[in-house]
């Protein structure tokens, strides 16, 4: 279901950091938090479509830098009071290296991350 | 195993506690209540409103039984605790129920006193205090005739209101000749008085109460003198008592309420008490806003989150009773030293009184205009220094704030009015979330409709419509917890970071008992800025907790490019600089170049991975840096003074370089803008900017603290200065003290508002040592600030994973 890509090592992003993978359907921001947990969202708001890769990581949470919205990291939700949701992806740290999982099913049909 | 709370006392103040601890703390406890009350938890001050039939029981309650069901909260409604063991940690009811608890939360409340007259225990005699109360009311307003209520308070009065609406007579008696003594001043209360009277109450002053009259059910009341009014129902509201027996039974040491300290612990510290049976630093309380206060303190120590500490409150009320605007808060009737402000508009029925120490407000009251209560209350509380706006400080915030709406008052606006011009949010939205989603602070109307929740402009109107809405005055602690990360204000976490020598995040984080491991967005980058600014060759500037444009140096637009301005000094440029911009632009085919305000040129539409590329070029024709983006240093405006101008007496367009070259890339609490012009006529505007220099014949005039953005200020004068010299070293002082003591966030207009301008003055102009010392301070942390970080970046060696993609993929 899923397509694996190794996308580099835990410390090419900084600690409460992140960077962007590009992909065919836009990009997406993958976050490292303070315990070294690593999370994919794509990388766009669901507010405003602000670039969440450039936010500020704290807790389990990113912080869009366009309105302050908060996200969740594990699941892509707004926090409450504020609705919507990121699309998210498995992320697997194996051997030092990073592996990103984007769902090949899901980027054959109109619902690509780009498109929606 | 999770340790056992058990809360005595389902009312606003216990409750409010425990739903506070549930937010920082779910888990750390089983919680059990115990209410004598068989109803959920409800907002008791909603009451008056419900007997006037303004609002319904279930508008005012606050958690139904299914709110405590869902939480796992054990609730015992309807049982009174009659004992406690604290040797065997029980609490047992009257009906035999025991509760074991590691924790114990006591809040009893308190009961109205009852007068120690004859008959007082006559059926339709009652107090003023919980829904049976006034069921009783209601249910006698349907039989009786005449009410008598006893007490011309506050609550005697709504009670007395309530009754009226509902078509009883009501004589209110009160034993005094002023009413309402403890909030008003004899003018306000004489004023209120005649318009009570007007809506059809009667009043007996100055009468005492002898007994009340009656075989079962009570028919009349006798005075002193032996004149007798009839009645059918009595409310007793002369005042109330903490109700301490049940701590008092335990041991547990009581003066007129239960003894607590700064942390609400009673002298066994296993055991708590919040509310109105509270007796801290010998004040009990009867108002609403010290409970909320009492309870964040108290849920925070029980959740062990550091120790924030209840250090008292000044109170404010206002009078629930609708078409009568009445407002008061701290001491109203002055004392040594003590000066008044007073405003008094028979036509108009307005009476409004400041008492004033040394230009700070000490307390207020205000008859039939009460909108800029919560102002008065805020400058009183947060003792501003009134002195620069005192002759006007009457006419009210909005006469301040423009004084093309002087007449102006947010009640009187249309539900589709916009308050929040940033979010689009209309009064409607407004006051219809506050309502149906139960909101009491500004930061839950802001979460719950984004109204002053970005530039904050507006955030006074928010709190009146909420002061309106919810009935009282939505208060904000005097020391603002910086965020909810902490309890801790901007002040107090400043303080520790020089006294206790702290150099690092992770140092605070620990030192000040951080609620979350790292911070949020809003408290990082404010605790990144007072830790490089106080310690500046020690402190690491931490990348990760700098907003993003302080981070890429550049401004991030809508659609996620950048915008880049490089430093042009004084606002000086020449045809290599411009050459270089025209090549960057079409090179990078950057969309959008304009004219900034601070006379330079703005590069708009710069794709993140473009920019070291385009600084490396702008570096390369001797650009740096321009700063756009930051809390820090902007621009220096300048005219072009005795260089060209006929008019101009200086060299405005020398200095305004000068100044520039000196202060560059030093970062500040806020954005900090400069200015000088060469001749009175200010063409570059000097006296809107933070620093603004004005030349003259004989020397230069410094002005201070302007702003020509959200809000408009003019400078303050600060002092008139003969030598360039001078003018740099008062500069250097100015921004050196504003980056010690300002707020992070906080402009110098606010800031100079907040400590007043002879503080200032008193620090720079009067005091030549200290102002020398800020000087050096300034300059040693210039030693580690001028750096250009576009040359840094550009150069590949600094941050390069910011402009990089990790990965490309399929």
């Amino acid at each position: 279901m899923y397509d694996w890509h190794e996308i580099g090592a835990l410390n090419d992003i900084p600690l409460l950091g992140s960077r962007v993978v590009q992909t065919p359907h836009g990009d997406v921001a993958v976050f490292r938090t303070a315990d070294d947990r690593v999370f994919a969202l794509r990388d766009r708001c669901p507010h405003k479509g602000g670039p969440l890769s450039q936010g500020i990581v704290h807790g389990h949470r990113i912080t869009c830098p366009l309105h302050n919205w908060v996200l969740e990291l594990e699941s892509g939700q707004a926090v409450a009071p504020d609705v919507g949701c990121a699309t998210h992806y498995p992320v697997r740290l194996e051997n030092g290296r990073l592996w990103l999982g984007l769902n090949n099913v899901v980027s054959l049909s109109t619902a690509t991350p780009a498109a929606a | 195993m999770k340790e056992k709370l058990v809360l005595v006392g389902n009312g606003m103040a216990g409750m409010r506690t425990v739903e506070e601890l549930l937010t920082i703390a779910p888990d750390k406890f089983d919680i059990t209540v115990f209410g004598a009350e068989p109803h959920g938890n409800y907002n008791r001050i909603m009451l008056s409103p419900v007997l006037a039939g303004e609002k319904t029981i279930d508008q005012i309650m606050i958690n139904d039984l299914d709110w405590y069901a869902e939480r796992g909260v054990t609730l015992h409604a309807g049982q009174e605790a009659v004992e406690i063991h604290r040797a065997r940690r029980e609490v047992h009811t009257a009906g035999g129920t025991v509760a074991l608890y590691d924790r114990l939360l006591l809040a009893t409340g308190s009961s109205p006193f009852i007068l120690p007259i004859p008959g007082n225990n006559l059926l339709g005699v009652i107090g003023f205090r919980d829904i049976k109360d006034v069921e009783t009311m209601l249910a006698a307003a349907q039989t009786g005739k005449h009410a008598v209520v006893i007490g011309g308070g506050l609550l005697g009065l709504e009670a007395a209101n309530g009754l009226m609406k509902q078509g009883m007579q009501v004589t209110v008696i009160h034993v005094l000749d002023t009413l309402m003594e403890r909030q008003l001043d004899p003018v306000a209360a004489d004023m209120l008085r005649a318009s009570l009277e007007e809506r059809g109450l009667r009043f007996l002053m100055g009468a005492q109460t002898a007994a009340l009259l009656g075989e079962e059910r009570v028919r009349a009341v006798r005075f002193k003198d032996g004149l007798e009014i009839p009645a059918d129902l009595v409310v007793m509201a002369v005042g109330i008592r903490p109700n301490i027996e049940l701590a008092k039974k335990a041991g547990i040491y009581c003066e007129r309420g239960i003894v607590v300290n700064d942390t609400m612990q009673s002298y066994d510290p296993r055991v708590y008490a919040v509310g109105e049976c509270v007796q801290h630093r010998g004040q009990c309380y009867g108002l609403v806003a010290p409970l909320w206060e009492q309870a964040k303190v108290c849920a925070n120590h029980l959740a062990r989150y550091g120790i924030g500490r209840y250090q008292g409150s000044v109170t404010s009320t206002k009078l629930k009773v609708t078409g009568i605007d009445l407002f008061s808060a701290g001491s109203f009737n002055g004392g040594p030293g003590c000066e008044e402000i007073v405003l008094r508009d028979p036509a108009r029925g307005v009476y409004k009184k400041l008492v004033v120490k040394e230009n700070r407000v000490q307390g207020a009251v205000l008859y039939g205009d009460t909108i800029d209560g919560s102002w008065y209350f805020q400058l009183l509380r947060e003792g501003t220094d009134i002195g620069a706006f005192r002759e006007t400080v009457l006419f009210g915030h909005a006469h301040m704030a423009d004084s093309g709406r002087d007449d102006f008052s947010v009640m009187t606006m249309a539900d589709d009015a916009e308050i929040c011009g940033c979010n689009g949010v209309c009064k409607g939205a407004i006051t219809k979330a506050i309502a149906e989603k139960k909101l009491f602070t500004l930061d839950e109307v802001r979460a719950h409709t984004k109204a002053s929740a970005s530039c904050g402009s507006c955030t006074g109107l928010v709190e009146q419509l909420l002061a309106a809405t919810v009935g009282t005055i939505g208060k904000t602690p005097a020391e603002k917890p910086m965020c909810k990360c902490t309890e801790n204000s901007h002040d107090r976490v400043r303080a520790a970071i020089r006294e206790q020598h702290l150099t690092s995040l992770a140092r605070i984080f620990e030192a000040l008992n951080w609620k979350n491991p790292d911070g949020c967005h809003s408290c990082r980058p404010a605790l990144n800025y007072y830790l490089i600014s106080t310690w500046p060759s020690e402190a690491k500037d931490d990348q990760q907790s700098r907003f993003i444009n302080e981070r890429v140096h550049a401004n991030i637009q809508k659609d996620g490019t950048y915008s880049v301005v490089p430093r042009m000094w004084g606002g000086l440029t020449n045809p290599k600089e411009l050459r270089a911009i025209a090549d960057v632009a079409d090179k990078f085919q950057i969309p959008t170049v304009k004219v900034t305000g601070g006379q330079r040129i703005d590069l708009l539409g710069v794709k993140k991975e473009d920019l070291p590329k385009v600084w490396a070029d702008l570096n390369a024709a001797g650009m740096v840096s321009g700063h756009a983006y930051g809390k820090s240093l902007r621009t220096v405006k300048t005219c072009v003074g005795t260089d060209w101008c006929r008019f101009g007496t200086q060299d405005s367009t020398g200095l305004g370089v000068k100044l520039e070259k000196m202060t560059w890339g030093s970062w500040t609490p806020h954005k900090f803008k400069m200015a000088v012009s060469g001749c009175p006529r200010n063409c570059a505007e000097a006296t809107i900017k933070d620093f603004g220099v004005v030349c003259v014949d004989s020397g230069y005039e410094i002005h201070v603290g302007g702003n020509g953005g959200i809000k408009i200020r003019g400078t303050d004068l600060l002092c008139k200065l003969a030598t360039e010299a001078e003018v740099k070293e008062y500069c250097c002082a100015f921004m050196q003290l504003y980056r010690e003591e300002g707020r992070y966030l906080e402009r110098t207009a606010p800031w100079i508002e907040r400590v007043g301008l002879g503080y200032i003055k008193s620090r720079i102009v009067e005091d030549e040592e200290n102002r020398q010392a800020l000087c050096a301070r300034f300059l040693e942390s210039q030693q580690y600030a001028q750096i250009d970080p576009w040359a840094e970046r550009a150069s590949g060696r600094v941050d390069a994973h910011e402009f990089q993609p990790l990965q490309r993929v399929g």
